[in-house]
């Protein structure tokens, strides 16, 4: 129990931009399904088991126009795509996690994805229950930020404009984070400037697919060619 | 409400379904290789900056550098988090900071 409670301690700092952000977007999507018709049980619901803001976002469409569930499918797969780079990166450090595995997974949003993947818990805190908490954490502010704004509906006013960019610059400040403890720079630079490219070429609405393969590309071909100039220098050095 | 409630229920949970398969897709694919598979590993190693970058990205896909702020809130918010960042390396401090002078940008500056 106390080894459990030292993880949540540990985890909790963490998540704070995740609380700010979470509950400004929630009440926001909580008040959109509102005005839309789906009251709080609806938001409730939908948060708690999908836990996916952009695609709960796009669904709102698939909610209130002619029932198509085949194509909420297919939207949601490309919307959600980018998560499979989020398993690929944590198949190393989800292993071993037992009973909690399925939930990590279950619960590997962007935010949760970039504080695991930047963060190590200290020496003497439980590892795999640090991370559980910090996607519980994330997880229970999205659904209580959604409830709450499905409760307030349109009750509030005050100017939150532009809060949203809490969650950009939590990114901004990991990437920057990444960058100085790294000394590699090229695969954050592939991933900037492939994203860059295909956004320009494919449009905000279809550049995700596109720079996903763009970069594992891009990543495959240069590992291919630090392998060869690896091999050159030891076969030199004989 | 435009459905019935059956079928607002069945949206969710496609919805939930194409996430958990996004979620869960890698985990099981990978389940059965070996360990010491090199490239899965060395895509374990490169890939968390590469998809940073992309989430960032991401998150930038709608800035308009068209007008009418032309994406300048943006791009100062961002200038300050790396500066403040690289100085004082406080994530919740650049975090906020950075939150607070793009609101105000928005808000007050380029209206």
């Amino acid at each position: 129990m106390h080894e459990k409670i030292k993880a949540l301690k540990a985890a909790f700092p963490h998540t704070i931009p995740v609380l700010a952000g979470f509950t400004f977007i929630g009440i926001a999507f909580g008040i959109l399904m509102n005005s839309k018709g789906y009251g709080v049980g609806w938001t409730f619901l939908f948060s708690l088991l999908t836990f996916a803001g952009s695609a709960q976002y796009m669904a709102i469409t698939f909610l209130t126009s002619v029932f198509n569930p085949v194509s909420a499918l297919l939207m949601t797969l490309m919307v959600n795509a980018r998560h499979l780079f989020y398993g690929i990166s944590m198949l190393d450090k989800y292993k071993g996690t037992g009973k909690l595995k399925p939930y990590l997974i279950f619960g590997l949003c962007d935010e949760t994805f970039s504080i695991l993947c930047s963060t190590e818990p200290p020496e003497d805190v439980n590892r795999h229950w640090f991370m559980f908490f910090v996607t519980m954490l994330d997880h229970s502010y999205w659904v209580l930020g959604s409830a709450l704004g499905g409760l307030l509906g349109s009750l509030v006013s005050f100017n939150t404009k532009g809060l949203d960019f809490v969650l950009t610059a939590l990114f901004v400040v990991i990437f920057v984070g990444q960058w100085k403890t790294q000394q590699d720079h090229q695969p954050a630079v592939i991933g900037v400037f492939c994203s860059l490219v295909c956004l320009v070429v494919f449009g905000p609405g279809n550049f995700i697919i596109p720079s996903m393969l763009a970069i594992l590309a891009v990543l495959t071909i240069s590992r291919k060619g630090s392998a060869e100039k690896k091999g050159l220098t030891e076969v030199e050095g004989r | 409400m435009n459905l019935a409630p059956f079928q607002a229920l069945l949206i969710i949970g496609m919805v939930t379904l194409g996430t958990m398969i996004t979620r869960f897709l890698p985990f099981l694919i990978f389940k059965g290789l070996k360990a010491n598979n090199s490239y899965l590993s060395y895509l374990g190693q490169v890939l968390p900056y590469s998809a940073i970058g992309l989430l960032v990205v991401y998150c930038l896909k709608s800035v308009n550098f068209k007008g009418p702020a032309y994406g300048n809130p943006e791009v100062v918010a961002i200038i300050c988090i790396i500066i403040l960042h690289n100085w004082k390396e406080n994530t919740l401090l650049s975090i906020g900071a950075g939150t607070v002078i793009y609101m105000v940008l928005v808000q007050a500056v380029f209206v």
